[in-house]
Order: C-alpha cells, then structure tokens, then sequence
C-alpha cells in the first residue's frame, strides 16, 4: 500500500448561495484546489464526488459526470464516480479516492463535495436530511432528523447526566471557533444562555442545538507521497483512514446514546497507523446536534463515555484546551453542506497542519482527525492526518 | 407515497405483522425474510407474527418542528417504544400531552391515520400508540380520527 497526501485544498463561503449552482460551486473549489496543489488538469487521474441530495433538491442526479463536464474534464474522458452516504457522502468520497491511490491504481484524484440545500423550502430541505435515516420506518412514523436526535439526547441525559448547559457549550465554543474563521456560515460568537433559551425544535433540542442546512462546496486533491514533493512543499499524509456501519433505524441499536459506528471507524483508522485518541493535537467532529458532538468524542476515546460533556464546559475543546475540537465552527456554525462537510472537515485539519490556520491555529499542531457520519451514524468515516 | 410502496406494507403498517424467528426465538418488526443474527439459514425459518401492540416508552421527544405531512399534530410525541416481544419502533404517542409522556410508560397500540398525498390522493393508516392509562381523550370530538384498537 502506498501513502497518500493532500496537496491541495479549495473551499467556499458556507450559507445560502443563492446565485451560485452546484456546479458553479463545484467549479471554483476544484479550480482553488488544483491551483494550490499547483497541478493542472492534465495531472488529474480521477474525479470524486461527495453528494448527498441532488436528485431530490434539483432533480439532477449523475453528478459526477456533470462535474466532470463542467469543470472541463469531460475533454479527456475523465473516470468521475460520485459517493453517496448521506452527511458522510463527503468522508467516503475522500476514503473512494484514497483507497485508489494507495491501491495504486491512479496517482492523483480530485475529491470535490457540493451540496445545494437552500434552492428548496426549508420543510423540504429538512425531509431531505431525514432521508439519511429510514424513510420509511422513522419518517414516514412523524419521526424528524432533530427528533431522533432529541431522543439521543434524551437517553444520554438520563443516562449520564448530561445537562441542557454542557449542550450549549458546544455551540458556544463551535460559535467562537467560528468568529475567527472567515469561511464560516456564521462567524460570530454566541452565548451558553443563548443556545439554551432558543427555540424548541423537538425537545430538548433547541435552535442553536443544531446546524444549518447550507449550501456549499470544498475540493481537495489527493496524490500518492512519493509523487507529491514535486507539486508541493507542505503535503499532509493522511495516515489513518477507517469506515463503519450501523443499523439503518436509530430504533434497532441496542443503547440509544451510543453511535457505535464512530467507535469501529476510528478504531479502525487508528490501526491503520499505530495512533492512539493521546496522540491527536485537534479534531473535527461531525456535530449535526451538538448531542453528536459529546458522543463522538466518547466513542472516539477521547474522554470516558458520560464524561466528555462536562469536559466540553470547562474548555477542554476550546482552542487553547486540551484537545481543540472543531477549530473550523463545526457542521453548526462553519455551516452544513451534507455532500461538502466530510471534505470541509479535512481542509480545516490540512490548514491547521501547515500552519496555515491565523488566528485560530491550533499551536505545533501535528496530529489530527476528522469523523465524518451519516443518518444517525449508519455509516461514520474517520481519517487522521499528519502534518510534515 | 406512491401506492404500491404503501400497498405492500399494509399488514405490516395496518396490523403489526411482523416475523418470528424459528431459529434464534427471536422477533423482529417490521417483517423480515432473514434474520441477521442466525445469518441464512433462517431464510426458510421466519414466520408472520402479530405483535400484541403493547409495550413500554424507551426514548421519547415532543417535535414542535413538524416532519413534513404531520403539520396539522404539531406540537405532538415522537417516541422509541419498546414493545413486549422484543423489537423497538418510532411511533406517535396519542391522545395526551406529549410532554407527559416519558420513558417506562406503558403503551398499547391503535389504528389511526397517518397522513394523506393531497386532498384528493390516498390516505395513509396505520399504527400509533397511546397511553395504558389514557388521560381525557383529546380527540374525543374529532369525527375524522378513527379509533379502532387493534
């Protein structure tokens, strides 16, 4: 197997892109991408896309190839395979990609996410998001992506304790992260009492509980080690990579406060290069509630299950803590653009590990990761990446 | 929905029916051909089973951002129950406040709709469940809300 790196990355402003298309967008972050990988198209051996809802918010499906068309690949043929996991569209692609280079099938690949979420009602764009879990047996039941969540939460309440504040510190410190990143959808501060005095959505989930159904792209290119020194001097190595499943329907898990997916993923990607949870100077977690957030965490190891909320009220998460988690504003305040997160994700750890992060770099950041999941975690992708 | 995606799930939405594994003893809902914990060979070992429609709230939220088609419940109780023979499900709690439902309650299932495609499209039924011990009936006066017990 050979190792695999990043070498460029491209991203846009997350929100309501409301005069930009998916392909517009999809264009300008491959361009940003190979530009900074300092390639031209001619290099470009594949094309992968992380895309979760074309089909239902545009209509449009075969997204690959009108990426590849209309980022002017359609010239040489090239191979474009688009990935779909729901909010994990954008991680798979990228494991797609590196499973093929480190294969040694192709040497270098284009992994762009799009997502186009606001050109449909928000009802719409909601029932969208909800079809990551089951259609037909949570949705059709009256079941929201929020209220299965809620119930999450729920269980983990009564289970450990966890408090309505410890909830809201993880906006709160999503929230900050996010001032001081520019591509933020919502690059400002906000309080703990503000997260828990908004709106219910489906108790005791509330309004700044969750992260926004946005529009947006990212691109990275991905190329074999061995070849990158000729395009880059600051290349990333993705060390470790790991993919799970689960139980379509949160109601067929065992324990309801468990996203046993994310622990096997990055159990899994942590053999994959001999790391520890001890080892990770940041990471990005995939916080759609800030419920997820907590979970992650303890499914990853990084604090004892029950644990990790109270450790997300003292700090321990906030740059300057422990472990920075979600230095980018996470999916709630950089913003969420299900088939663009996973790859959002990995820019941010990519800019942190060159030291390219201003204000929010993360100081001698060496190690990080990124977890990735779709549904309520029926698929997870994790993947650590190591800075020069 | 279109019709023939609801249509083949009519006994399983209408009834309960879901399967009893010969192999394991085991009971899954909604109805399965194959049992993922005794692997192929329950392929020929699965039979239809009515559930009895009672069990007990594990997880449960008040939604008061309602899921598309369930606009007119709004605020109203989602839960996960547990019922008595094993499998858990999402449902609707019925007739009650949703905030005073909690987990360790018990619930027994009834018939009732659950949405329809358009004014003049087909209407859905099917299962949701209510209180054992019911508080004054909400709906009481409402003719359009049938309340067959299953």
């Amino acid at each position: 197997m050979r190792e695999v790196s990043v070498i460029g990355v491209g991203i846009t402003k997350f929100g309501e892109l409301w005069d930009k298309s998916l392909r517009q967008l999809g264009l300008e972050t491959g361009l940003a991408a190979i530009k900074d990988a300092g390639i031209t198209s001619k290099d470009i051996d594949a094309l992968y896309i992380g895309n979760m809802a074309a089909g239902s918010t545009l209509q449009q499906e075969h997204v690959s190839a009108l990426m590849a068309d209309y980022c002017g690949l359609a010239a040489q043929n090239i191979p474009a395979t688009r990935v779909e996991a729901a909010s994990a569209s954008g991680g798979l692609a990228i494991r797609q990609a590196y499973m093929a280079i480190a294969g040694g099938f192709i040497d270098i690949a284009v992994v762009g996410g799009a997502e186009k979420m606001t050109d449909v009602s928000d009802s719409e764009s909601s029932y969208t998001v909800s079809m990551g879990s089951d259609e037909q047996w949570e949705s059709k039941a009256g079941a929201t992506f929020a209220s299965l969540h809620a119930m999450i939460a729920q269980s983990h309440m009564h289970e450990y304790g966890t408090t309505r504040e410890e909830m809201s510190a993880v906006s709160e410190k999503n929230h900050y992260h996010a001032s001081m990143n520019p591509m933020a959808q919502f690059p400002f501060a906000i309080s703990t009492e503000a997260v828990s005095n908004s709106g219910m959505v489906s108790s005791p989930l509330r309004m700044l509980d969750c992260a926004p159904n946005s529009d947006g792209a990212a691109a990275i290119v991905l190329c074999a080690t061995e070849k990158a020194k000729k395009y880059k001097k600051k290349a990333v190595k993705i060390i470790g990579s790991g993919q799970a499943s689960d139980t379509l329907s949160l109601h067929h898990r065992k324990k309801l406060n468990q996203m046993p997916a994310i622990k096997i993923a990055a159990k899994r990607a942590f053999k994959s290069c001999g790391k520890k949870p001890s080892d990770l100077d940041l990471v990005e977690i995939h916080d759609n509630f800030t419920i997820s957030e907590i979970i992650a965490l303890e499914e990853i190891g990084i604090f004892k299950r029950g644990k990790a909320a109270s450790r997300i009220l003292k700090g321990d998460t906030k740059l300057g803590g422990k472990i920075p988690v979600n230095t980018s504003g996470g999916l709630k305040a950089r913003g969420h653009a299900p088939g663009a997160t996973g790859i959002a994700q990995i820019i941010e750890l990519v800019q942190q590990l060159r030291g390219e992060a201003g204000e929010r770099q993360v100081k001698g950041a060496k190690i990080g990761m990124a977890e990735n999941h779709g549904g309520t975690a029926a698929t997870a992708v994790v993947h650590i990446l190591e800075g020069e | 929905m279109s019709v023939p995606r609801f249509w083949r799930e009519l006994d399983t939405r209408y009834n309960l029916i879901g399967s009893y594994c010969k192999i394991t003893k085991t009971y899954h809902y909604p109805r399965r051909s194959f049992n993922p914990e005794a692997g192929r060979e329950s392929i020929d070992s699965m039979k239809d089973y009515q559930f009895k429609g009672t069990g007990e709230v594990v997880s449960s939220t008040v939604v008061h951002q309602a899921q598309t088609g369930y606009e007119m419940f709004g605020p109203y109780c989602i839960a996960i129950i547990k019922l008595d023979e094993g499998p858990k499900i999402t449902t609707q709690i019925v007739d009650c406040e949703p905030e005073h439902v909690k987990p360790g309650m018990k619930v027994k299932s009834v018939f009732r709709k659950l949405g329809e495609d358009s004014e003049s499209g087909i209407l859905h039924y099917g299962t949701k469940f209510i209180l054992n011990e019911p508080e004054e009936a909400i709906n009481s006066n409402d003719e359009d809300i049938s309340n067959i017990e299953v």
